[in-house]
């Protein structure tokens, strides 16, 4: 241990606003990626699975258009 | 060797494989860089001359030296991508540049912090520092191309393009303090010289460096699993996954 006490590892030897700037500033960045990582992930497999079910809902929807009006082909209008 | 990497060309492959690989990067990053945090920041004995501000060696070195290899490593990608077409080395590419223009911001803002204390000014045109500010303004430069395009595939070009010309940089970052020895110190490490710091000094440096990398690792390999679902959301498998997923 390089330190007597608690106070002086807080303290660095007066050179505790460098130490605990650089330290911080690292540890911040580090936290961040790692929760817009995770974030990223989420939001992009709940985009997926919204569109998965969207699809599979018009493509049932014109499943069952197909038989009366071929030609329109089914509702792609309404998104 | 090259069955393997012919299945890693395939996103479906890079994904699964991903999958089983980053739980180990995730558990060495952390595992390390906890280590090495308490070791740098209580236990190594402080510099004789720069007292405990010394201390911020232990989060400067490991970023810079990730910084650079993190450009080594797009620009890699961006060969393997304008070579052989394959996808996945783009899209890593395209993951791993924000975090290493974060690596070169963290080593560029430690590095002014240290040098108030231990240099008297947080800033001069020295080689080392200027080259490092041109890596950023690389990284930088690399990700604001990628999205001025419209076109996926152009901008994919024009990104690795950047990147296998800005590895220019890296050769003059790394021998900049020998050839103008202004203000920043010769390298600290270096594979076939002796170590210039006691062992006490030394081994959290290495233990925190080895933890970044792992970090990267895992962090690229999240990523770029993330990238395929963005990408290849048009694909079957990535759809069937969808389904499983929650």
């Amino acid at each position: 241990m390089a330190f007597e006490s608690f106070n002086e590892f807080i303290a660095m030897g007066g050179h505790a606003p460098y130490v605990w700037a650089a330290w911080g500033v690292t540890g911040a960045l580090l936290v961040a990626v790692v929760l817009h990582a995770r974030a990223e992930r989420r939001l992009l497999l709940r985009n997926l699975q919204r569109r998965v079910r969207r699809e599979e809902r018009q493509g049932a929807n014109r499943g069952e258009m197909a038989g009366v009006s071929h030609q329109t082909g089914g509702n792609h209008h309404d998104t | 060797m090259w069955a393997f990497i012919n299945k890693l060309r395939s996103p479906k492959w890079f994904y699964a494989i991903g999958a089983r690989l980053q739980p180990f990067f995730w558990v060495a990053a952390a595992a390390l860089i906890l280590v090495g945090t308490v070791w740098g920041l209580a236990f190594a004995p402080a510099d004789y001359q720069q007292g405990n501000s010394f201390r911020i060696i232990y989060v400067h070195v490991p970023a810079a030296f990730l910084a650079q290899s993190i450009f080594v490593s797009m620009a890699m990608c961006g060969l393997v991508y304008m070579v052989w077409k394959i996808k996945v080395a783009d899209m890593a590419a395209a993951m791993m540049a924000p975090l290493g223009a974060a690596m070169t911001f963290v080593s560029l803002f430690s590095g002014a912090v240290w040098g108030v204390p231990t240099w008297g000014t947080w800033w001069m045109w020295d080689a080392r520092l200027t080259s490092m500010l041109i890596l950023l303004f690389l990284f930088l430069g690399v990700i604001a191309l990628r999205g001025a395009f419209s076109s996926r595939d152009s901008a994919s070009r024009a990104a690795s393009v950047l990147a296998m010309v800005g590895v220019i940089n890296i050769p003059i970052i790394k021998y900049s303090v020998d050839w103008w020895y202004t203000l920043h110190q010769p390298a600290t490490f270096s594979i076939t010289g002796r170590a210039a710091m006691p062992m006490e000094m030394w081994a959290p440096l290495l233990i925190m460096v080895l933890g970044f990398y792992s970090f990267f690792i895992a962090l690229t390999l999240m990523r770029t699993r993330s990238e395929i679902l963005r990408r290849e959301s048009n694909k079957r498998w990535v759809r069937d996954l969808a389904g499983e997923k929650r």
